[in-house]
């Protein structure tokens, strides 16, 4: 026994691949199973190299082998995750779901991470909306009316996978139905661009809000402690602008360099979600290694 | 004779132009021209298209819908045309398009980017109405990656490829070698959009037509985004004389123009000196306005910013970077 909780990861992609990288260096977790659906995919031969035991029987392994781990990433689809996440529920293990499939509760960790330790399946929403919520949160804990916030990502052409191209839509409207929850705004719109320039761009998030009585000043003040938080699990997150009026409308943009552990540091994008997934389950091994101290 | 199809964004390039601030009473007067003269297609909506009025692009004074709308019930002979680039405008937002009556949808990406436009050309496709794809910003690319990316929007079921010159930067001899490249591999017809920020918009839509495109944008006066479109008028004379059909009525459509430049026209599109910077720059033209807002804001060189929007390689609908970027300079010269 090394005190550290045992994770499954189900999806050997790009995202399944960097959290095996980032619970590697994790003091308090320790992958147990990778699963993917081809042997011989780079993500899989990644694990077989870092020694973890992998399988290729997609979701019939993370069945199999309930005994092996207390907590399981879903790094596969939404169409995916909507056939899993009953599964999950009767092997009674913590979830945390990256795909954009809104079934569990939405989890942007700096804002409402213990309320969601005490849930069974939370929702990473997006890339954009885990760099914009904060913000967003902020803007509707400073502000009384919030009529309408909007949020605008660019990320680089070579983040965007397949996978990311063909769920635009998805993307846009998971995000806003997460701006909308967090903020308490009447609207929410979001918008996602694409840079193929070379050397890749950092993923860059801008955040416009249209409010009553607009305090740049309060918001600011805001920002700091929870800019803090976003660094102690997102070292890469800056505020590149902050809180600006233009035109009567407060204007906030953030920077997010990714960590470069499995995808390169550009990909700000896919390191985001993948670094609040990792806070959220660090907190929840915390949370179960307290209970067995206990019991 | 060959054929040329007309597509007309007045109503969309346009409200660059005006801070997408055109009155419904404006856009009614300006279909009615338009129809009068046999204008095939004409485009309605914001200046990024669908779903793009926001604090980002610049708000819309008149809503998609109600714009759809105007349109369905002025326009007699001409086809409905919008722009959508996914990223912006969902699926939903084009099926309520769709129910309001619009015939042709061009779905845009940047020139790199065209896999995302798959799913919207194919469920415009599957509504029964004409699909065509855009590729944006199209000087960005080489010409090899413009065809690899045309050829895609051509097996999702694009009806043809726009290439855009968003930012007004080619001379007739670069639209030659991409047109005649696309056109050699496309089964599909070509088109081409122009602007006029070194003054050859509509030189370059001729060199087009001449390379094997058979589908021409023009904007009356050039009534679109920084220094403007290819001027309608004088390319559907043009084409005219050369030979091309286009099925205008050219005598309709000069009387059109005086009337429409008193009426919509805020002021005519001119290449001042700052078009010129960003033609050359190889940035959006439809950043003309808020860099030009943003620059006097501040007190910074309107020539600076489109300068370090080139260098940086900013793509049409990073509207924000050029608030950054204004930051930025103002901040340096501070000091």
């Amino acid at each position: 026994m090394n005190g550290r909780a045992k994770v499954a990861i189900l999806g050997s992609g790009n995202i399944g691949t960097d959290l095996l990288k980032k619970t590697a260096r994790s003091s308090k977790l320790e992958c147990t199973l990778f699963v993917g659906r081809n042997p011989e995919s780079p993500g899989m031969k990644v694990a077989r190299e870092m020694g973890i035991q992998v399988s290729d029987k997609q979701i019939d392994a993370i069945v199999d082998n309930a005994h092996l781990y207390d907590i399981v990433f879903d790094a596969t689809s939404a169409y995916a995750h909507a056939q899993h996440a009953g599964i999950f529920k009767n092997l009674g293990k913590f979830v945390i779901d990256m795909t954009p499939s809104k079934i569990g509760e939405m989890c942007v960790p700096a804002v409402n991470l213990n309320e969601c330790l005490t849930l069974d399946n939370v929702n990473m929403v997006t890339c954009g909306g885990q760099a914009s919520v904060p913000i967003a949160y902020a803007i509707g804990q400073t502000h009384r009316h919030v009529d309408y916030i909007e949020v605008v990502s660019s990320i680089a052409s070579r983040s965007a996978g397949p996978a990311t191209r063909s769920n635009l839509d998805e993307y846009i409207e998971t995000t806003e139905e997460a701006i909308v929850k967090f903020s308490r705004c009447r609207r929410a719109k979001a918008i996602l661009n694409l840079n193929p320039a070379e050397p890749c761009i950092d993923m860059q998030t801008t955040v416009y809000a249209k409010v009553s009585d607009p305090d740049p000043d309060a918001l600011s003040k805001y920002l700091e402690d929870l800019i803090r938080k976003m660094q102690s699990y997102v070292p890469g997150y800056r505020l590149l602008l902050p809180p600006t009026l233009e035109d009567g409308k407060i204007v906030v943009m953030i920077k997010v360099q990714g960590l470069g552990d499995y995808l390169p540091k550009y990909a700000g994008n896919l390191d985001i979600i993948n670094c609040a997934a990792v806070a959220i389950a660090e907190e929840y091994a915390f949370k179960i290694g307290n209970a067995r101290k206990g019991a | 004779m060959s054929a040329v199809l007309i597509s007309d964004p007045t109503l969309r390039d346009g409200s660059h132009a005006v801070r997408h601030q055109l009155t419904e009473e404006q856009m009614r007067g300006y279909m009615l021209i338009a129809d009068a003269a046999g204008i095939p297609i004409v485009e309605v909506g914001h200046g990024n298209g669908l779903g793009a009025s926001s604090l980002q692009l610049g708000e819309s004074l008149v809503s998609d819908p109600d714009m759809i709308r105007l349109a369905a019930a002025t326009l007699r002979r001409a086809k409905i045309g919008i722009h959508v680039i996914p990223g912006v405008a969902t699926l939903h937002d084009l099926k309520s398009a769709l129910d309001l009556g619009v015939h042709v949808v061009r779905v845009a990406s940047h020139c790199t980017e065209a896999d995302i436009t798959k799913k919207h050309i194919e469920y415009v496709r599957s509504m029964g109405r004409e699909a065509y794809g855009v590729l944006m910003m199209s000087h960005m690319a080489p010409v090899e990656a413009l065809v690899q990316e045309a050829a895609k929007m051509q097996s999702y079921g694009a009806q043809g490829v726009i290439l855009m010159d968003s930012a007004g930067v080619y001379l007739p001899r670069d639209v030659t070698e991409r047109v005649r490249a696309l056109a050699a591999a496309l089964e599909i017809p070509v088109g081409f959009h122009a602007h006029n920020n070194l003054g050859h918009a509509v030189a370059n839509s001729v060199a087009a037509v001449d390379a094997g495109a058979s589908i021409l944008d023009g904007t009356i006066r050039g009534f679109g985004a920084g220094a403007g479109n290819a001027q309608l008028e004088v390319l559907v004379a043009v084409l005219d004389k050369l030979g091309y059909a286009t099925h205008i009525d050219v005598e309709k459509l000069l009387d059109g123009a005086n009337l429409a430049e008193q009426t919509i026209i805020a002021k005519v599109p001119t290449i001042n000196s700052t078009s010129v910077v960003s033609g050359l720059a190889g940035v959006f033209s439809g950043f003309a306005q808020p860099v030009e807002r943003l620059s006097r804001k501040y007190n910074v060189s309107p020539h600076r910013v489109f300068l370090e929007l080139g260098r940086r390689k900013i793509v049409a609908g990073q509207e924000d970077i050029i608030i950054e970027v204004v930051h930025e300079i103002a901040a340096s010269t501070a000091h």
